[in-house]
């Protein structure tokens, strides 16, 4: 289908455009101005990738929405744009989550408002444009870039320890990414000087290439998930990071190594992903049995929630590389329900530190006594986080386990084990903040959560139910996507 | 005897310059002490001449004259025009810093043109003798206008040491000279060239002769190891100084570069190859690594353009035009971050207060989000963060050397500039996570906050749309071939 209005283009611009405008607005005298022209631009976000669903062809898996103009000439780099059933889905969580994100910080951000939200809203449509990129070099400066806006929002409005956290986030990301670089280079040289993705999905390469372009592409991308052992980044980032950091760190730019590897890793260096499938089930694993253990003994909130995101983030590069339609289809249900959950979660947390200045478990207790509405949607958010059945966390790890054990016993044995981690370590959290004596003087004078915070976890409610009862619309989109890339994967390039 | 009288006009803008600088000395010496601007605005008005007068004589053809001692060719017309917008920029920087220490006098001036005639020399020489005479005349401008403020004790030590390494560079540089006219029996650039093609020459002689030229290149680019003057006189010169030697001459080197090795020696590309791989991978590691451990800024960004040298060798590298036109770009665009960030340096600088360490910076943020704004966007460029042309610089001089076939120097790299990204981001950090040290505000001249913002705006603009200036480059060194 051809869709001759750039709808793509305004996607990624329509955010970046009202984020220079928000910044425009100045100090603190306009923050009022600030938030609104925030959330107005938001929300427009959001309301214009709604036709990229409505008018989104499920019945075929090449690039819709396409565009494509030159860039610069010289290294024949062009501006082509272009969605499949793989990335539309993350683009639409990405424009669903920033208004949370403006709304989040609401009242909560009092200095330097301005910088805040336009931060965010440049950063939304950043990531839509890595999503939608299918130009390489395009796709590596939308990636890079990603990280400015992320970096400043850690180190300005962060906890503490937030340089030290802000500068480790930068750092490590851009080390993967500028291998991922060399690689790209690399791969402009063998297709005889063209940066289109999807050329490099037809190139032939001999394996022992592909599999240093795999690694390359690994080092990027295991960064961004983050896989274990490279994930030590993320507690320190998120710990640092304001609540609405931590939500569009959680729910959305961990997704961007999720989907470099469905992009790059298995279709430019298949042979290589099937010689190393087991090296990267075993990394898998690992994340998710070995940090779900860390998880369990935890004391600050925040850092339990990112252990657990590496976990549920380990179960997507489980199903990634178990190569089969149920494994890639779980594992991107498991990211756009994470994305929600996540994201809920750390709002969650925000709540309590909002009042507290605490993120610690040990400081709560008795919060139901207190705060009966927060304590149900948490309640929701944690039996979520813990997989159970009839929310969308569920979805995903189910289908991952199932098509593990079609692989192999074992495997499916270990991820499963995360069913029994993730309601220990949530649910132990849930009962030591939530329940119990009221725990502190500070405890008692806890107010229930505004209207503001109440629509925010109320939408996020209803998300996490309805995929957890009807998955069908997400996985019908990516159906036939997904098909396609597994033919191709296992047709071999040699 | 029959003399045939040269062709001038090819050197044109040379003359108009020699004459112009005599015209500032003359006006300055009768304008007195309150006066002192009309130095400057004829030194404005002379760059703007120069650059009409290359402009107006541009064409594609290859022009030599004096005998074939001069060439006149498209990249010299490129590398001079630029010279001239990087000089303009650095007088309109530097005017508030110079004007409030006591140096707004026609030395500087004079000296600054006198330094710039000496590039436009390097760019145009096509004999051994006339690269010399450019160089040696740039060199001695420098050192006396790192020693302007005599009374200073740091400038004049950084002189004296300027001095002392760049005449042993100069000495290293002739001997080599020497060597390579002992093997041939000439010094003319281009049939140099072809008695070396032609194997006539004692090929031992040529390559003692090579190392040493080498050697002599690599202290006047502060290629490691022959950086160590770099810091030093980076740090002791006054700010405006320090920018113009950071800035204008980068283009002067690569000319340099591009006539002795390229045209001249361009036959021996296997042997100056394993050179500059071995220089460019020093630079890049010595500067990366020494920049994280300095706490004065100037001294920091000194081992910052070491680094960068390191990488523009590499476009060198690949011995193409491909490569060549990626290391052009990259000098541009380090040209155009060095200038923001030294007119930034001198911004912070008030009368009787020299900005000169990092923590300087700190909060500058909350004094004024705008100069912040437009320093994030040159750190994140000098650290090759997209999408700012730092980044296309690095990549495009990436990709020439991945298409040579040195994918583990390509690899090295890039571990380099991670390692260099920490310190620009301790700007960054300084900038917007800590809190100022004092609230007193920034108030630059109108044309110095026009040019910065356009500069700081250049540096994301040209990176978003970078095709006009990589096509230039390319171009340029097409043409030149």
């Amino acid at each position: 289908m051809s869709f001759e209005f750039p709808l793509l283009s305004l996607i990624i611009w329509l955010p970046i455009v009202f984020g220079i405008a928000v910044f425009t607005t100045g100090n603190d005298s306009n923050a009022q101005l600030a938030r609104w022209l925030a959330l107005a631009g938001s929300i427009l976000g959001f309301l214009i990738a709604i036709p990229l669903y409505s008018n989104f062809d499920v019945t075929t898996g090449v690039m819709q929405f396409v565009e494509n103009h030159v860039w610069f000439e010289r290294f024949n780099v062009n501006y082509h744009l272009g969605v499949d059933g793989i990335s539309m889905p993350l683009i639409l969580l990405n424009c669903f989550i920033t208004p949370l994100v403006v709304v989040a910080g609401w009242e909560v951000i009092k200095e330097r408002v301005s910088q805040y939200m336009g931060a965010f809203l440049v950063m939304s449509g950043i990531v839509n444009g890595v999503f939608a990129s299918l130009d390489a070099i395009l796709f590596y400066v939308f990636w890079e870039a990603s990280l400015i806006p992320m970096f400043l929002i850690i180190g300005i409005w962060g906890g503490p320890n937030r340089v030290y956290a802000a500068i480790k986030f930068f750092l490590y990301t851009l080390l993967g990414s500028l291998l991922m670089l060399i690689a790209l280079i690399y791969l402009y040289q063998a297709s005889d000087g063209s940066f289109s993705i999807e050329d490099y999905h037809k190139l032939a390469i001999p394996l022992t290439p592909q599999i240093f372009i795999f690694i390359a592409f690994l080092l990027a991308f295991a960064v961004k998930v983050p896989m274990w052992p490279v994930h030590t980044w993320l507690p320190d980032a998120h710990v640092e990071a304001p609540t609405g950091g931590s939500v569009v760190l959680a729910a959305i730019l961990l997704k961007l190594g999720g989907y470099g590897f469905l992009r790059f890793s298995l279709p430019i260096a298949p042979d290589a992903s099937l010689y190393l499938a087991d090296m990267m089930i075993a990394l898998s694993l690992i994340a998710v049995v070995y940090i779900g253990l860390i998880a369990l003994m935890q004391a600050d909130m925040k850092k339990l929630i990112a252990y657990s995101s590496v976990a549920h983030m380990g179960f997507v590069t489980l199903g990634f590389f178990l190569l089969n339609t149920y494994g890639i289809e779980g594992a991107m249900v498991q990211m756009i329900s994470h994305g929600f959950i996540s994201g809920a979660m750390f709002l969650c947390v925000g709540v309590l530190y909002d009042r507290l200045h605490s993120r610690q478990i040990a400081d709560y207790g008795g919060v139901v006594n207190k705060m009966p509405a927060f304590a149900a949607f948490f309640m929701l958010f944690a039996m979520a986080n813990a997989g159970l059945p009839g929310t969308s966390g569920f979805v995903g790890e189910f289908m991952v386990i199932m098509s593990a054990v079609k692989v192999n016993f074992w495997y499916a044995f270990l991820a499963a084990t995360t069913l029994i981690f993730g309601a220990a370590y949530t649910l132990w959290m849930y009962k030591r903040v939530i329940f119990g004596a009221v725990a502190s003087p500070a405890v008692e004078g806890l107010q229930d959560i505004s209207k503001r915070e109440f629509t925010l976890l109320a939408i996020l409610a209803i998300t996490v139910l309805w995929f957890g009862v009807y998955p069908y619309p997400l996985t019908e989109i990516m159906h036939i996507t997904v098909d396609q890339l597994l033919a191709h994967v296992n047709n071999s390039k040699l | 005897m029959n003399f045939i009288p040269p062709d001038f006009a090819p050197a044109s803008s040379e003359i108009f310059m020699l004459i112009m600088v005599c015209v500032v000395m003359l006006a300055d010496l009768t304008a007195g002490d309150n006066r002192r601007y009309v130095a400057y605005l004829l030194t404005q008005v002379t760059l703007l001449g120069c650059a009409i007068l290359t402009f107006v004589s541009f064409s594609t053809e290859i022009k030599h004259t004096f005998y074939g001692m001069y060439v006149d060719d498209t990249m010299a017309d490129i590398l001079k025009l630029m010279v001239y917008g990087t000089v303009s920029a650095v007088l309109v920087y530097s005017h508030a810093y110079i004007s409030d220490r006591g140096m707004l006098r026609g030395e500087f001036f004079s000296l600054i043109l006198f330094a710039t005639l000496g590039m436009m020399v390097m760019i145009s020489a096509s004999h051994f003798l006339t690269l010399y005479i450019g160089l040696e005349l740039l060199s001695l401008s420098l050192y006396a206008l790192v020693a302007l403020r005599r009374d200073s004790i740091v400038a004049t030590e950084a002189a004296m040491k300027f001095f002392v390494l760049g005449a042993l560079a100069s000495g290293f540089l002739l001997y080599g000279m020497s060597m390579v006219y002992g093997a041939t029996g000439t010094l003319h650039v281009s049939q140099l060239a072809q008695i070396i093609q032609s194997e006539a020459s004692s090929k031992e002689v040529l390559v003692v002769g090579l190392v040493f030229i080498v050697a002599g290149i690599s202290f006047k680019l502060s290629a490691a190891p022959f950086h160590m003057w770099a810091p030093d006189v980076y740090q002791g010169s006054p700010t405006a100084v320090t920018l113009f030697i950071g800035s204008a001459p980068k283009f002067a080197a690569f000319g340099f570069v591009m006539r002795l090795l390229v045209e001249g020696m361009g036959e021996m590309v296997s042997d100056w190859q394993g050179m500059l791989v071995i220089l460019a991978v020093l630079s890049m590691a010595v500067g990366n690594i020494a920049a994280i451990a300095q706490t004065n800024i100037k001294r920091m960004l000194a081992y910052s353009t070491i680094s960068h040298m390191g990488f523009l060798l590499l476009g060198f590298i690949s011995a193409d035009s491909n490569g060549y036109s990626s290391a052009l770009f990259y000098v541009i665009a380090y040209v155009l971050m060095t200038l923001g960030t030294f007119a930034m340096i001198m911004l912070l600088c008030r009368s009787g207060f020299e900005a000169e360490n990092i923590d300087d910076f700190k909060g500058l943020s909350r004094r004024n989000p705008w100069y912040a704004f437009i320093t994030l966007l040159l750190m994140l460029s000098l650290a090759g963060i997209p999408p700012m042309i730092g980044f296309y610089a690095k990549f495009a001089v990436l990709q020439a050397v991945v298409n040579a076939g040195y994918v583990w120097l390509a690899v090295a790299a890039v571990l380099f500039s991670l390692i260099g990204a920490f310190y620009y981001l301790r700007i960054i950090k300084l900038m917007y996570f800590d809190e100022p040290e004092t609230t007193e505000p920034l108030v630059p001249n109108s044309d110095v906050k026009i040019l910065l913002s356009a500069n700081g705006f250049a540096v994301l603009a040209l990176g978003i749309f970078p095709q006009s200036l990589m096509g230039l480059s390319l171009y340029a060194i097409q043409n030149s071939m």
